[in-house]
């Protein structure tokens, strides 16, 4: 059973069962110790975590009462930027990098006293689907080690899923929360666009990227959420979490909730994925919900939508990286042209050159309208093709991943199968809408299969209480075999 | 064949915001290398840009003076490319959808210069050279600019010459830029090209980049006008390129590097929502633009009657206009104001600059205040000049410099016995005078004049002396 671990560890230590330093140190330790097997963390940050874990214990000792989030250790992509330690975006461009300021999210939850256990591993500049093209090598499945932790954000989902972090943000431009949870058998839920700041989060995809919570349960996965989902005036597309906390209506009854099924969705999925979401929708009907079935033929564009405006975007937000200001610079260079050049040719990774360059292309005068143009009118077709599904349902039931996480190697030796292996994700990203990946079971080689839940904008109260539901109602959650055993 | 010149311009001005466009770092020029400088105008990683309301406005005064029209929706997009001094790697600034559309402006020849279009954006940074290494400075990164963008209306050197004055005067007028040439806070880059007199076909252009002076712009106009000529007289084409103009030789010349044959890939940026400017919004905006200069000079010949020489250098200088109408508030004789600040106010402020900050000691209030006195005949005009020149040196006020009796005019009986002394004490004069040597009257005068301090009509004194003399 999926209990939640915020809760339970806040229990623990309020009532003084186990002290913050205890609890740290046992997270650290773990850390050490298995990071070795799933290369989740990409840097350790052991001091700042104990120093904060004294401040929560002075804070216990003097009777003082504790927030929910406090104490409780936690990891960030290292795609969020924190002060003084260093955030790479796993990129041997920013393998040195030690950001000046704090990112939003971040500095929302150091206020709370969140025990930073490190930063994790990631897709380098987020892009990838396996996390192995992180120039540390990739994040493994906490599940199966010879599996893939997913990306982007495979190093929190590794971290996560193998208790070496209670849980942990990531961040989500075309699945890279909801993927690698489903892979690594957890939650992730990529918010809608505006409700977290992105104020710190190193861009890959501006008009996509979400930051979000990756935990074991749905109800920590609320927990988070209520905590970063804050209005920022650092970010101007930021508008905060509207309406109640999420948790507030957690637990609400889903008697007559409709849950659609867009049968475009299910083509192309593997069968044990199909029958894990199909079995799921039962589950639904027996907690009173009404599934409706509809179609949504403009899923056929996400893709080619998806790839063309994000890598348009990246291509221009991956300029600054120069060698000039902070990063790597090439050792020699005959002129400032050729440090640029240079530095950018041997900086970046293939993936990321590959997505530069075809952002590059899709910008240029004389195919701006043949695509970025063309992909950004079919980006309205998608937004207004859910705006229709949701006169007809409440949330949208679909598989995470049309498979289960890939063996090690296998993304980087076909990355176009990898590509689509996005499908089912990157439309959430394209409407903005808010999605959640929940455990729905396992395939026949105990690799854990993920069903997304998705909603209208702002609608996370909706997703998350349907996620809850059947959570409690399914019991799939299965604990791997690392980490904290508390 | 006589040939005629075609010039288009697109004007940078920094905008004068206490902040920079997309940060709340100081716009102030000069300061330490990088120390106006946060994580967010220096382009790190993961920061974002805010749009900072006050430039909008400023850029909507600025559309408002051309007489353009202000576009309810407009966006910010991002022109990418590749230069140490852009720390993004892209400059936010606005493609096809810039805020202020179709305006003008008039020619005192009575043409109009259409504007197409003034569109806000970022400056970039600056590098600074220096022993054989080159440094990047920030500070400038981010302060916001408008760029005007001019139709190519322009007929000769002349007119260029005008429109740049009436855009730096306009601009400084409703406090949205200081335009300062020589600083950088206004730079042009002109549009150039040549066509056989009363053909309507425009000839191939020339660009001629970052020009920051007037006469510059019209030497660099000249030459390129003459180079164009002669090309196409020898038979030759002008071929379209972007120049650099040097002033020690006076030749342009063609620039080759960052500017050339670039793709600059615009796309709406990611980061920025759309800027709305309701009509409601702009109407309050147009409620406080001030009245613009040459409204101001009309009203100053037609209905205050100021020579439009005079009218022309006070409307110059905004602070001074201010000063002016301040000065001539319910006075009898707003030209005797105009000709002291064109005068003696004038005499003692060096330059353009100090007549642009015009501070002095004199306050509008006092110079009212001494023309007043004028005006009701308690002082004469040279005893004025004498107070204003006291005034301008100590800033006291008239009423702190005249004493009553200086004040108190001249009574008859004294103006009398003033005058029998005069022809007493100059022998000479009066003989002189009765011998038909008009002008000797005049040291008479001056006698007088003297011996009342200032105080005696120069006109009556003269009168009473010939009646003396004249027996």
């Amino acid at each position: 059973m999926s209990e939640s671990m915020i809760n339970k560890l806040h229990t623990m230590l309020q009532q003084k069962e186990i002290s913050c330093r205890e609890l740290t140190n046992a997270y650290i330790e773990a850390a050490q110790r298995d990071n070795e097997s799933l290369n989740a963390y990409v840097t350790l940050t052991p001091e700042t975590a104990l120093e904060t874990a004294e401040k929560v214990d002075r804070k216990i000792a003097s009777g003082e009462k504790i927030g929910l989030l406090e104490g409780i250790p936690m990891t960030l992509k290292d795609n969020i930027s924190t002060e003084n330690i260093r955030t790479t975006c796993c990129s041997k461009i920013l393998e040195d990098y030690v950001p000046i300021y704090d990112a939003t999210v971040w500095k929302l939850l150091k206020a709370q006293n969140g025990v930073l256990i490190g930063k994790t591993n990631m897709d380098e500049f987020a892009m990838g689907s396996s996390c192995e093209t992180s120039y540390f090598g990739g994040a493994k499945n906490p599940h199966n080690t010879g599996h893939v932790a997913g990306g982007s954000s495979g190093g929190v989902a590794s971290a996560v899923g193998g208790n070496i972090a209670v849980y942990g943000l990531g961040s989500d431009t075309g699945g890279s929360i909801r993927q690698p949870a489903s892979f690594c058998g957890i939650v992730g839920l990529k918010p809608t666009y505006g409700a977290v700041s992105r104020y710190g989060l190193i861009a890959y995809a501006s008009s996509f990227d979400q930051i979000g919570p990756i935990t074991t349960s749905v109800e920590d996965t609320a927990i988070v959420y209520d905590a970063i989902s804050e209005y920022d005036e650092m970010d101007s597309t930021s508008q905060g979490r509207k309406g109640a906390p999420v948790c507030d209506t957690l637990k609400n009854d889903i008697k007559g909730m409709k849950i659609g099924i867009a049968r475009e969705y299910l083509d192309g999925v593997r069968d044990d994925v199909r029958q894990a979401v199909t079995q799921a929708a039962e589950v639904y009907k027996s907690l009173g919900a009404e599934i409706v079935y509809f179609d949504l033929p403009a899923l056929k564009y996400a893709l080619p939508v998806y790839y063309i405006l994000a890598c348009a975007e990246a291509s221009s937000n991956l300029g600054r990286y120069d060698g000039i200001r902070y990063g790597y610079k090439a050792e020699s260079y005959t002129d400032v042209n050729d440090m640029i050049k240079k530095t950018r040719s041997t900086g970046f990774g293939d993936e990321v050159k590959k997505r530069i360059l075809l952002g590059t292309y899709v910008l240029s005068s004389g195919y701006y309208d043949a695509y970025y143009k063309k992909a950004q009118n079919l980006r309205g077709t998608i937004v207004k093709a859910f705006k229709n599904a949701f006169t007809v349902c409440d949330v949208i039931l679909a598989p995470t991943v049309p498979m289960t996480a890939f063996e090690n190697g296998h993304a980087v030796s076909d990355p176009v199968e990898t590509y689509l292996t996005d499908i089912c994700t990157v439309p959430v990203n394209i409407a903005g809408l808010p999605g959640v990946s929940v455990p729905c079971g396992y395939n026949a080689k105990g690799m854990p299969i993920g069903m997304q839940l998705i909603g209208d904008n702002f609608c996370e109260g909706k997703i998350l209480n349907a996620a809850w539901q059947y959570e409690n109602a399914a019991d799939i959650y299965r604990a791997a075999d690392f980490g904290v055993k508390l | 064949m006589k040939y005629e010149l075609v010039a288009g311009f697109e004007t940078h001005v920094e905008l004068s915001t206490n902040t920079k466009i997309f940060c709340s770092c100081t716009t102030q020029f000069g300061g330490e290398p990088n120390t106006h400088c946060c994580p967010v105008c220096i382009g790190l990683p993961g920061t974002l840009p805010r749009l900072n309301k006050r430039v909008v406005e400023y850029a909507v005064r600025a559309g408002l003076a051309t007489n353009c029209e202000i576009a309810e929706i407009s966006k910010m997009d991002r022109k990418n490319y590749c230069y140490p001094d852009l720390p993004k790697a892209y400059q936010i600034s606005q493609f096809d959808m810039p805020l202020c559309n179709h305006g003008y402006i008039e020619l005192s020849n009575g043409r109009k210069i259409r504007i197409l279009r003034i569109h806000i954006e970022e400056d970039a940074g600056k590098l600074v050279h220096s022993r054989g290494s080159t440094l990047v400075d920030y500070n400038r990164g981010g302060v916001p600019l408008i760029e005007i963008v001019s139709e190519p209306d322009i007929r000769s050197v002349e007119e260029a010459k005008e429109y740049v004055e009436k855009l730096q005067l306009i601009m400084r007028y409703i406090g949205v830029s200081d335009c300062k040439m020589q600083e950088g806070s206004m730079r042009c880059d002109v549009n150039i090209s040549v066509r056989p007199v009363g053909s309507e076909k425009l000839g191939t252009r020339t660009e001629i980049k970052n020009m920051n002076s007037i006469s510059f712009i019209a030497k660099a106009m000249e030459y390129e006008f003459n180079r164009q000529v002669d090309l196409i007289e020898s038979g030759e084409k002008v071929v379209q390129e972007t120049l650099r103009y040097d002033d020690v030789t006076n030749t342009t010349s063609g620039m080759r590097g960052k500017e050339d044959a670039n793709d600059y890939r615009y796309f709406r940026d990611p980061d920025l929502v759309t800027i709305n400017v309701p009509k409601e919004r702009v109407e309050e905006i147009a409620a406080t633009l001030p009245e613009l200069p040459f409204a101001k000079l009309d009203r100053y010949v037609e209905e205050l009657g100021i020579p439009e020489k005079d009218a022309a250098l006070l409307v110059k200088y905004r602070k001074v206009a201010e000063f002016f109408e301040k000065a001539i508030e319910g006075v009898k004789t707003p030209k005797t104001a105009s000709n002291f600040i064109i005068g003696q106010i004038f005499g003692t402020v060096e330059n353009e600059a100090e007549k642009e900050a015009f501070d002095i000691k004199v306050t509008p209030e006092s110079l009212n205040e001494l023309i007043k006195l004028i005006d009701s005949g308690k002082i004469r005009m040279n005893m004025a000049k004498s107070t204003l020149d006291k005034m301008l040196e100590t800033g006291k006020k008239p009423s702190e410099l005249l004493s009553d009796s200086d004040m108190a005019g001249l009574d008859e009986n004294t103006l009398n016995e003033l005058c029998a002394q005069a022809v007493a004490a100059n022998p000479k004069a009066v003989d002189d005078y009765k011998n038909g040597k008009e002008k000797a009257i005049k040291s008479i005068v001056g006698f007088v004049m003297k011996n009342s301090r200032g105080k005696a009509d120069a006109v009556a004194a003269e009168n009473k002396i010939k009646e003396i003399i004249n027996g």
